[in-house]
């Protein structure tokens, strides 16, 4: 219920609905304070048990108000209801129920409870056996699970972001405040960041002084002070999530979750933020206790409902008790009743717990169990030898506070046991770089975290060789942290430790006794602290439960360790931008404009956009397009953009020695004004990438490279450079897209050249496999006779900015000759008639005897590749070698990808004799083509062979032959 | 004799504004890399000061005029605006690279705040001073930085690749500005 006159948020109304249900809160409320404010005690179904669940906490390590907020395909699950703010309008539903949160059917799990401990399903649904994989497992992944996410695709836009600083300081309670205070005022860049909406931490929920004034308000000063300071940056709602190597940190700011979807704003950012030094100034979270039935709705952490009360303004129930073993949570107690609120009795388990003030303290006494099905409706307590009931809504717990450790542990450090606070401190020195400060580090009163904030600052300036300024420390409460370590309460009934997973103290006993005595198996075969909280509210009371069930001390047992991220992270804001067409970044040629005008589809190859076919406005299949493309080729003339091989430079004394390295074959034999076919094998002697070289000059040279392979050869070339022969004096460059070139083939190639050309050519000045400088308009370019078509064919370059001018030209000359512009089926399709060779038949696996090219590995020199392509596994005759395939009958299609057996073999793989890597339907055969690899190829042309695709189903004969179908002798080639 | 049009990366796209900054297409003209052969920088320095320019460091643009010769890697330099010099082509690898790149400037009081939704180096003033060059991502694309500028500052991409800078420019630049 909400108290007038308490709290410190806003006024302004705001409506919303939860599972349907209409409320009221106000502004600044979060969704659990606005719940709590209406009575509304059950929020959710714990995971397995499926038993009723409150809200527990006031912050993101909420294990029980877990909720979907939002609609359709925007909707998230799994928020946490104490960290979404609440907005105008928005729209919250419970989770894992069914029909409805009050009547759910899966709480029939809790009747079973006796089956479904700890590992059941290491012990039962084990029979019958085939059982297991088709009813029991498929049940029981459709139970697990939390949330459920929207199957549309969400259309939510997020950001991601990167930032640099001297300093940053995660969370701002009083440490990190006094932290960026001293490095804000030392002149250090600063970045400041809480995970929550606003800055202050502890302060904002506590009724205390600091210098004399309430301390929410000295927050406000010292950040009106921050924001006033152009190298301090705040950044609230983003919590930093893990830490990681060198000083670098990834965080999430919520930026717009506060807002209704459908805006502009990013819904989140994720950040990766590069700090020279750091301070954890994250504070502690407070941890339950474990007793009979202590997980009903409205048993709450003591914290949390005095942070409801003084910050929200809103008691969580009319008749609260407290149950601690410590001092601190006295202070629920007494704020509750200076707001007026009934406090039923406040049990502390200390014999010595000091009474104060207007309600029973009972010392000595524990609670032994709790009423009330969907709302708490009375506890049991045991004090002075004999149990008596305490009608109350809300039991507000307190075993104790845990400081934040986490991202001290994500470089693998492991905290380290503190028996004077009973509970784990952050180890030196665990992140390079990383003071911790505050309650992060154990220290609790108010007036310690001021101090040991300043220390911090003052150490991290520094290691930064900055001076620290003179900041006296604030006058703040500095009361002793009184505590007794104490676990649990022995009784009948489930005493719940993780909440999220839904384990229990027997569950922790059992897997000591099964002898699952190390804590990393006790958390695998109980699940604790495996759920989206990391255990934050169960981890220390567990491990105690472990300690004494194998009769350790709590160092002795261990811990496990922390991952990042510290609280759940969406991968849309992780991948901002790269979602859809942002995936991977477009290459696009200097005729693609062009060509999408001419309604080419486009396909991809690699990062770059080529065109597939370019067709005619009456054909209606890609086939009838490229069959015409190819006649036109081989009757008329064609044009491609051949713009996406890679083309590298290479200049240099030593450039000739560089290609007779990388090449198989010899080029220092090559003349100026000559190309040559190479090909270029990795150091394991397979083939890496096959391409042409021109020598444009005494020591000039230009590479292509295939379009797939242009950066891994970059790459070996400088690999090759600066490693195996830093001896070589070359200069390479990448001039991929410094040229646009086109490839012009067939009969009438030179005809239409000569149309652009300021002087034309001839087989004279430049025969097959020459090259040269030539002008077009003016401008200088260059012209290089080879083909892949296997007709006359020229491939001329300009510089990339006449690049479409001079496509547009070639394109509409081509087409008056009654030629035309083609795409990559076509291409494919020649080359195949040919017997080129592509990636689909390099692909990473094959020799150059294989491919039928070792006469082109040269004797006479050292290259790369070549004594390990000498092995004799490699030189075996019976590989799987280069063939050339016919179907039978000559209607049947070919596909890639298929396998090859004898004819009267069974298809299936041990049979396999080989498989297709490269098909196309050849206009010019009148019947399909295809090249693949066959053990003995070479040796069995003529032979029928059975075809066989498993995927597609066909299975047909196929005739093995020399792998060129077309023009063997390249008299076309030569014109 | 016919006559080719010659047509920049970003011809009739730019100049834009969104929000208060300014992209706008920088197109060199000419633009030559610049490898010096073995031992040869001091030489190649040499041969550029008749330019007003030397051999750049690391990390480093020099200007003088139109002239302008900006660090790009290992041993590297792109040379903008003017002819390769006399003497230079004796002792460096010189390759033309005019129009290779696609390239803007972004000016704005933000750009700082804006390029942080996609290059992952510092370019806070006082680490990323006017003059200054970086080789880094710009989102998923290798290229360069360079602050002109207090307020300016220039990326570089491969050419292929500027239809995706514009729109990765243009979609942070919106999505930041719609920040709350």
């Amino acid at each position: 219920m909400r108290i007038d006159g308490h709290g410190r948020i806003g006024t302004a109304p705001l409506g919303f609905t939860f599972d349907g249900k209409r409320y009221e809160g106000r502004e600044g409320d979060t969704l659990a304070s606005a719940l709590l404010a209406n009575g509304a005690a059950l929020v959710g179904r714990s995971f397995k048990y499926h038993r009723p669940r409150g809200i527990l906490t006031a912050g993101s390590e909420e294990p029980n108000a877990l909720v979907s907020v939002g609609q359709g395909a925007s909707a998230i699950p799994n928020t946490r209801a104490t960290v979404q703010e609440l907005y105008d309008g928005l729209v919250a539903r419970s989770q894992n129920r069914f029909p409805t949160l009050k009547h759910d059917l899966m709480a029939v799990n809790d009747l079973m409870a006796p089956f479904l401990g700890a590992g059941f399903y290491y012990k039962t649904f084990m029979w019958p056996r085939g059982f297991w994989e088709k009813l029991y497992e498929p049940v029981i992944r459709h139970a697990a699970g939390l949330g459920s996410l929207a199957s549309d695709y969400d259309h939510e836009v997020n950001e991601k972001a990167f930032a640099h600083c001297d300093l940053l300081v995660i969370g701002a309670g009083p440490a990190g405040l006094m932290a960026a205070l001293a490095a804000g005022r030392a002149g250090a860049d600063v970045i400041l960041a809480d995970e929550n909406d606003r800055m202050g931490g502890r302060l904002l929920a506590e009724v205390e002084d600091i210098d004399g004034v309430e301390a929410h308000d000295w927050a406000e000063e010292v950040l009106t002070e921050l924001r006033g300071l152009p190298n301090v940056r705040l950044m609230t709602r983003t919590t930093v999530t893990g830490a990681y190597d060198q000083g670098t940190f990834g965080a999430l700011e919520r930026v717009a979750r506060h807002l209704p979807p459908g805006g502009d704003a990013p819904r989140e950012c994720f950040w990766r933020i590069s700090a020279r030094a750091s301070i954890l100034a994250a504070g502690a979270l407070e941890r339950p206790i474990a007793f009979p039935d202590n997980d009903r709705p409205g048993v709450m952490m003591a914290g949390a409902v005095r942070a409801y009360l003084n910050r929200w303004g809103v008691a969580p129930g009319r008749r609260v008790t407290v149950f601690a073993n410590n001092d601190d949570a006295h202070r629920t107690a007494r704020d509750l009743a200076a707001a007026g609120v009934t406090v039923a009795g406040v049990i502390d388990v200390r014999e010595d717990a000091a009474p104060g003030g207007d309600f029973p303290v009972f010392a000595g006494a524990e609670v032994v169990g709790t009423t009330g099905r969907h709302a708490l409706e009375h506890i049991t307590i045991r004090y002075q030898g004999s149990t008596r009931n305490i009608r109350t809504d809300c039991l507000a717990m307190s075993g104790g506070w845990n400081p934040t450790v986490h991202l001290t542990c994500h470089m693998n450090g492991r905290p380290v046991w503190n028996d004077d606070i009973a509970s784990f401190v952050p180890a030196p020195g665990a992140i390079p770089g990383m003071e911790v400060a505050g309650a992060a580090a154990g220290h609790f009163s108010t007036d310690a975290c001021l101090r040991d904030g300043l220390r911090a600052a003052g150490a991290a300036l520094s290691a930064l060789e900055q001076k620290a300024p003179d900041i006296p420390v604030p006058e703040a409460e500095g009361r002793d942290y009184a505590i007794r370590p104490f676990w649990l309460v022995e009784g009948k009934g489930r005493k719940w430790l993780d909440f999220q997973n839904d384990v229990h103290v027997k569950d922790i006993r059992l897997a000591a006794q099964e002898n699952f005595r190390s804590v990393e198996h006790m958390k695998r075969y109980t699940t604790q602290g495996m759920a989206t909280d990391q255990g934050k509210s169960s981890n220390v009371a567990a491990l105690a439960v472990l300690a004494d069930a194998t009769g350790r001390a709590i160092p002795e047992t261990g811990t496990t360790t922390f991952r990042p991220p510290y609280s759940p992270v969406a991968i849309a804001a992780m991948g901002a931008g790269a979602e859809g067409m942002g995936f991977a970044p477009r290459r696009l040629t200097p005729s693609d404009g062009a060509l999408r005008a001419m309604g080419a589809p486009m396909i991809e190859v690699g990062l770059w956009y080529r065109p597939s076919y370019v067709p005619k406005a009456d054909e209606t299949t890609w086939q009838e397009a490229c069959d015409r493309e190819v006649r036109q080729v081989r009757e008329a003339v064609g044009v491609v953009d051949v713009s996406t091989l890679g083309k590298i430079d290479i200049q240099g004394p030593d450039a000739a020695e560089l290609l007779d390295f990388v090449y198989a074959n010899t080029f220092s034999t090559l003349k100026v004004g000559r190309v040559r076919y190479g090909i270029m094998l990795r150091e394991d002697g397979h083939v890496m990438d096959d391409g042409t070289t021109a020598r444009l000059g005494e020591h000039h040279y230009v590479m292509t490279t295939t379009t797939a392979a242009a950066g891994q050869v970059m790459r070996h070339l400088e690999l090759a450079l600066q490693v195996w022969r830093p001896d070589l004096d070359v200069r390479i460059a990448s001039v991929t897209d410094a040229w646009a070139q086109f490839s012009v083939a067939g009969p009438r190639a030179r005809e239409l050249l000569n149309t652009l050309l300021d002087d034309p050519t001839d087989d004279a000045t430049m025969p097959y496999m020459g090259c040269g400088a030539v002008r077009v308009g003016g401008v200088e370019g260059r012209l290089f006779r080879i083909s892949f078509s296997g007709e006359m064919a020229y491939e001329i370059a300009v510089p990339v900015d006449y690049g479409e001018s001079l496509f547009r030209l070639l394109s509409s000359q081509a087409e008056v000759m009654g030629g035309c512009t083609y795409g990559m089926e076509a291409l494919n399709v020649m080359r195949l008639e040919k017997g080129f060779i592509t990636h689909a038949e390099i692909h990473g696996r094959v020799t150059a005897f294989d491919v039928g090219m070792d006469r082109l590995v040269s004797r006479k020199k050292v290259c790369v590749g070549q004594a390990a392509a000498a092995r004799p596994g490699l030189t075996d005759p019976g590989r799987e070698r280069l063939v050339g395939l016919k179907p039978v009958r000559p209607g049947d299609a070919l596909s890639a990808g298929a396998f090859l057996f004898d004819r009267d073999a069974e298809p299936v793989r041990s049979n396999a004799q080989g498989y297709v890597t490269s098909v196309g339907p050849s206009p010019t055969l009148g019947h399909w083509i295809g090249l693949g690899f066959l053990k003995r190829g070479p040796d069995r042309h003529g032979e029928v062979v059975r075809f066989v695709d498993h995927l597609r189903g066909t299975d047909f004969l196929c005739e093995i032959c020399e792998p060129v179908f077309f023009d063997p002798d390249g008299g076309r080639l030569r014109g | 004799m016919v006559r080719l049009i010659a047509k920049s990366p970003f011809a009739r796209q730019l100049p834009v504004e969104i929000a208060g900054i300014t992209i706008t297409e920088v197109a060199p003209d000419p633009v030559t890399s610049v490898a010096p052969y073995r031992g040869q920088e001091a030489a190649a320095g040499a041969a550029l000061s008749v330019l007003g320019l030397g051999w750049p460091e690391p990390g480093q643009t020099q200007a003088d005029g139109a002239a302008r010769i900006v660090w790009a890697g290992r041993s590297m330099a792109l040379l903008m605006g003017v002819r390769p010099p006399e003497g230079l082509e004796a002792r460096a690898a010189l390759v033309d690279q005019t129009g290779a790149f696609a390239m803007v400037a972004l000016s704005g009081p933000a750009i700082d705040e804006v390029l942080a939704r996609l290059v992952p180096v510092d370019l806070r003033l006082p680490v990323f001073p006017v003059g200054a060059t970086r080789r880094t991502l710009i989102g998923h694309m290798t290229g360069s930085v360079t602050r002109t500028a207090e307020d300016t500052i220039e990326i570089a991409v491969m050419r292929s690749m500027g239809e995706t800078l514009l729109h990765d420019l243009t979609r942070a630049i919106g999505v930041w500005s719609a920040r709350p």
